[in-house]
Formats: C-alpha cells, structure tokens, sequence
C-alpha cells in the first residue's frame, strides 16, 4: 500500500502525485507515439477516433461531470466545429487558423446556449439544449450556401504550414497532440480556482454562489470551454471522415456522447478515455457477434441499440461510477487486500432531495 | 375555411403530443423523474395492438383494450424491475435509464421477424373516412383523436379529483414523506402511475396509428412531447394537454404559412422562447423554498 507523505503544500495540486503516475503515462504515452509502427491501418484509424471523441468528451465530462450542466444536445457543438472548419478551410484558409476560428465560433454558440441554462436546472436544462440540438440540425440541413443542404459536403486535407496531413499516419500524429494539449488543459484547469468553482456549482449551487462565486459568470464559461473542445474535435472528426452532412450531428450522435462520460464514468478525466474506447470498440464486438447470434437477431437493424441500451441500464443499475469507478473498486481492492468491503464505495441515497422546491 | 382546416388538423397532432406529455407529467409528478422511453411506451402499444389485430384476428376494439391493459402492467413491471432500484439517486441515472429503456425497446421491436423492420398500417373501422361539414372536409380519424383525447381527460379529472386512489396519488406527487406517514402506500402507487403513463402511451399509440403508420420508429415522436410538457408547465396535468394543442396547432400553421422546414423545429422554438420567457410553462407551480 502506497503512503504518499506530503511535505509542500504544492503536492496536493501537482499532476503527477507519485512515481507510478509518471511511470505508466509516460509508458502509456510511448506506446501511442509508437502506435503507427505498432498497430495495423485499421487499428489506427480506430485509434484515431477515440482521440478525436476523446476530446469532444472531456469538454462533455467538463460540462456534465464536473458542473453538472447536462447537454442534450452536443452534437450540435460538434456539428458546429465541423461546418465551420470545413467552410473555413474550403475556402483556403490555414488549417491553424481555421482550427482556432471553429473552436471560437463553437465557444460562441455555447454562449448563446448558455443564456437560457443560467435560469434552468436538471431536466428543463436537457430539454433546452435537446430543442437547441434540433433546431442546429435543421439548419445545417437548410443553410445550403454554407453547408450543402442534405447532400454534404467535402473537405480537404488538412495543410500545417504546407506540410500536407494526408496519409492515416500524419492524421494520428496531429490528433495525439491535439488530445494531448487539451487533456493537460483540462487537467490545468481542474485543479485551478476556476475548475474548483466548477466543482462546487455542481456540488450545490446555493453553497457555491455563497462563496461568491459568480453562477451565471462560471456556467458560461463552463459551456464556452465544452463547445470550443467540441468543436475541435468536430473539425478533426469532418477531416477524418472528409465528408460531412447534417445526420451525423443528430440526437443519436449526442446521446452517443452522453452514453460515452456516463459509461465512462462521471466526474472522471479517465472515465472520458475509457468511454470513447468503449463507445469505438463496441460496434466491432456487436458486429463480431452477429455472425454467432440467429439471424432474426443478428441481422436486425436494431441490434445495436438494444446493446447499447442494455449496457447502459446495467451500468446506472450496477455500476453508476462507470468504467473507471470499477477500475478504481479493483484498484482499491489489490491495494487493501484483504480488507476490502463491500460498501466501501456506496453512494448515499438522496431521497426527497426534491429539484422543483429550489 | 383552409385555416380552419389546418387548425382542426394540428389540434388533432396536438393531441397526441398531449396524450405523450400527459405520461411525461404523471412520471414526473409522482417520481420526480423523467421518462424518455416514453415514445417508446406509444411505440410498443401501438405493436401489441397492431400484432393483436392482424396474428390473432381480434376486433379492434378488443384488440385496442387488451394493448392497453398489457401496456399498463408491462409499465408496472419496468418500473419494478429498473426504475425502482435507483430511486433516490440522481435524476440524471433515471434520464440515461430510460434513455437505454426506449433504445433496448426499440432495438427488440426491430428483432420480431416479419413485423418489426416493416410499416404497417392499422386496420381501425374508422379508417379513411371524412365528413363533409359545410366546405370543412373532416377526417374521421382526427376527430376519433380529438374525442378520445376529450373522455380520457375528463376520466383523468374524475379520478384524481373524486377516487381515492386519484387523492392518494397527488398527496404522494406533493411530499412523498408526508403521504408515506399517513399511510399511503407510497411504492405501490408510484407503480401504478407507471402503469397509468404507459396505458396512457398506448392509448396515443393506437390513436396516432391510423394517421402515420405502426413502425419501429415512431416513437422518436416522444421528443416533440417534451416541449408539449414544458409549455403546459411540467407539473401539470392539464397543461399538458394544453400544451400539446399549442404545439401542434404552431407546428401545422408554420408548415403552411412559413418556408419549408420552418414546420420540423416549430415546436422546439416555441419551447425554447417559452423557457427564456416562462421557465414555469402556462399552467406549472411556482414554488419557493423557504429558508
């Protein structure tokens, strides 16, 4: 068992708390800057996309599991990001710039989401963000000017100050330091005073905005810094598949995301990792199964929803701490053994905690 | 006289939506949670209802019922077997809940061989019928919706304001604690409102049938009940109907009178000026807690 004995004040805010932290990350960091050499195309490509929902999820883990403002509707954040690159970028400006230029038109319109949230709490929030998701939607589909209508539209490869990013390898790379900075963002911000309010609004408002701080100032912020991640990530997503149009920015794709921090884990920065792993590989186990299950349900349309669901519903009834709540009940048990107990990890019961009487 | 028309066809729409948004509220009320399987519920009765008339040859009457019941204890039982276990934690668990609940139902709906991937059309004695009132041409199958979206409400009305178990119901959706130490059996109840909101999901399934079609899918017309919801207020039982009504009236005038595409997110515009303007909706209770 570990005793980390703590001599500065500063040991309680430092990233890497001990040896074993900079051991494994920066094992773990090895391996992904060595995975072209490693893994196969097709691994690769999959590697890519838990990197790009990877960092959609840390601005929804930031949203959702750290100020507990949840977004029904963040594909459209996404969907954002993407149009906006792409036009951006389609019309010869520099990837860089249209990079930063997606991020702060997301950042804007999370702002104007956020403008109805400050009056809203729990499910009138979700319903909010829900009609803000359609509405987007429907506008990708209709502004045919800019985002070609139904039909989609195409984008080139990225250009990084004229070294062109269009083989599967360069993509990775550029996705892996992307990942990187935002993660150490994320990270930054958690343990600065900012991230702290976050925390705290989540934690109760009332105590929060007693502390004096500013509830309508730090959820704004809060939906600027998700929608400006989402964004990103959307732009990286558009340049991956190189195609866009307005169906893969529909609800599906936000309760996806929702689906990836909750399974995941909320309130964890690990939890978004192990989500978008979870939320790539999961479609090739089902189709894996498919050749083994009858054919009335291994070739049903709706096979894949009805996993997802029932995941979903064992994860809320069994495991609400999600992926990364597990590995820590595994992790804790090695660590303790053999005085594990079985409630060491149950959460109270807020029974009347009643939303409508706030 | 074509606006009258248009009107009498979104009040039609509208109900529906209310008939949805009536199982959102009941749920919401008694639990303090919010169904999103609750298109799904309409989805499923619309099915057993079909599945009963077309495999069995029942008439559709018998057919209708028969859905209804069985939907109301298959919504017993999911709020036994999932919804009960995590009572108490956060809303959002129960939202992700039935989130997973509408995706498993639509996902074994798509997995019946021969019905589930198909449309289908619900063969009701009032089908494809009109009436010619003046210049109105009135479709029969919209008035069917419209009357029996009227009886049910007043059924609804007598029940919780004269029947006791309608009392004991509001006595437990306005302080369960309290409702509990006088007796009520506080569990028992939130199960039968599962089943009330899932009888009342089947009934607008097997209304909204004749006018679309029974398929896997029709369910995603749950997500237009939420702004019928939040526009009646979303605590409030007739609200509910009522903002159901405002919904579809605005959605079927904005198809006719504005651009095309205008008449798909009508209904999310109104709700999302209705929350800038009126967090509260029409009818919804203003509460404040004392410190």
């Amino acid at each position: 068992m570990r005793f980390i004995f703590k001599t500065r004040y500063e040991q309680d805010i430092v990233l890497a708390k001990h040896g074993g932290h900079v051991f494994w990350y920066s094992l773990l960091l090895l391996v992904l800057v060595a995975a072209p050499w490693l893994f196969s195309e097709y691994w690769l490509a999959q590697l890519t996309f838990v990197l790009i929902y990877s960092i959609v999820g840390l601005g929804l883990m930031l949203l959702a599991g750290y100020t507990g403002q949840f977004s029904l509707g963040h594909a459209a954040f996404l969907g954002v990001g993407a149009y906006a690159h792409a036009a951006l970028t389609n019309a010869g400006v520099p990837f860089v710039i249209a990079l930063a230029a997606a991020a702060a038109i997301s950042a804007f319109v999370g702002v104007i989401v956020s403008v109805p949230a400050l009056r809203l709490k729990g499910i009138y929030l979700g319903i909010a963000t829900l009609a803000f998701g359609f509405i987007v939607e429907e506008v990708f589909a209709r502004w045919e000017r800019v985002t070609g209508g139904n039909a989609g539209m195409h984008i080139k490869a990225p250009d990084l100050f004229g070294w062109k990013l269009d083989t599967a390898t360069s993509f990775y790379g550029l996705c892996l330091v992307l990942t990187v900075l935002a993660t150490l963002a994320i990270l930054n911000l958690l343990r600065s005073p900012t991230g702290r309010a976050f925390v705290a609004i989540r934690d109760s408002e009332i105590s929060a905005q007693s502390m004096g701080i500013h509830l309508a100032r730090f959820k704004t912020l809060s939906f600027a810094i998700s929608a400006a991640l989402a964004g990103v990530g959307g732009a990286l997503y558009a340049h991956k598949l190189q195609f866009i149009s307005p169906d893969q920015f529909s609800i599906l794709q936000s309760i996806e995301l929702l689906l990836m921090v909750v399974i995941g884990g909320l309130g964890s920065v690990h939890g978004v990792f192990l989500g978008a792993i979870f939320l790539i590989t999961m479609p090739q186990v089902i189709a894996l199964g498919k050749d083994v299950l009858p054919a009335a349900i291994g070739q049903a349309p709706g096979l894949q929803g009805l996993v997802y669901g029932l995941v979903l519903i064992g994860f809320v009834l069994f495991e609400p701490l999600g992926l990364y709540g597990r590995w820590l009940k595994m992790r804790t048990w090695f660590q303790i053994f053999p005085f594990y107990r079985r409630g060491l990890f149950r959460r109270q019961k807020a029974f009347q905690k009643s939303d409508r009487l706030k | 006289m074509q606006v009258l028309q248009i009107v009498i066809s979104g009040i039609a729409q509208g109900c529906i939506y209310g008939l949805i948004a009536l199982g959102f509220v009941l749920i919401y009320k008694a639990t303090e949670t919010v169904n999103f399987a609750q298109g799904e519920l309409m989805m499923l009765g619309a099915f057993a209802g079909f599945a009963l008339m077309a495999l069995f040859g029942l008439p559709f009457w018998l057919a209708a019922l028969l859905a209804i019941v069985g939907m109301a204890l298959c919504g017993m039982g999911v709020e036994r077997i999932v919804v009960r276990p995590i009572l108490g934690q956060p809303a959002f668990s129960i939202v992700m809940l039935t989130i997973g609940l509408g995706f498993v139902a639509r996902g074994v709906i798509t997995m019946i061989p021969a019905i589930g991937t198909d449309t289908h059309a619900l063969p009701v004695p009032y089908k494809d019928q009109v009436w010619n009132v003046g210049t109105l041409v009135l479709n029969v199958e919209q008035l069917v919706v419209i009357a029996a979206t009227a009886a049910l409400s007043a059924l609804l009305y007598l029940m919780f304001r004269y029947s006791k178990l309608g009392i004991a119901m509001q006595a437990a959706s306005q302080n369960q604690l309290a409702a509990y130490y006088m007796g009520i059996p506080v569990k028992r109840l939130n199960g039968l409102v599962w089943g009330l909101a899932a009888a009342v999901a089947a009934i607008a399934g097997l209304l909204l049938a004749p006018i679309t079609f029974v398929h896997a899918n029709m369910g995603l017309i749950g997500l237009k009940a939420f702004p019928a919801a939040v526009v009646g207020g979303f605590g409030s039982l007739p609200g509910a109907i009522v903002g159901g009504i405002v919904i579809g009236v605005v959605e079927s005038l904005s198809g006719f009178y504005l651009p095309e595409g205008f008449k798909d997110i009508a209904a999310y515009i109104v709700v999302l000026v209705m929350l800038m303007v009126k967090p509260n909706g029409l009818f919804g209770e203003k509460l404040r807690k004392k410190v």
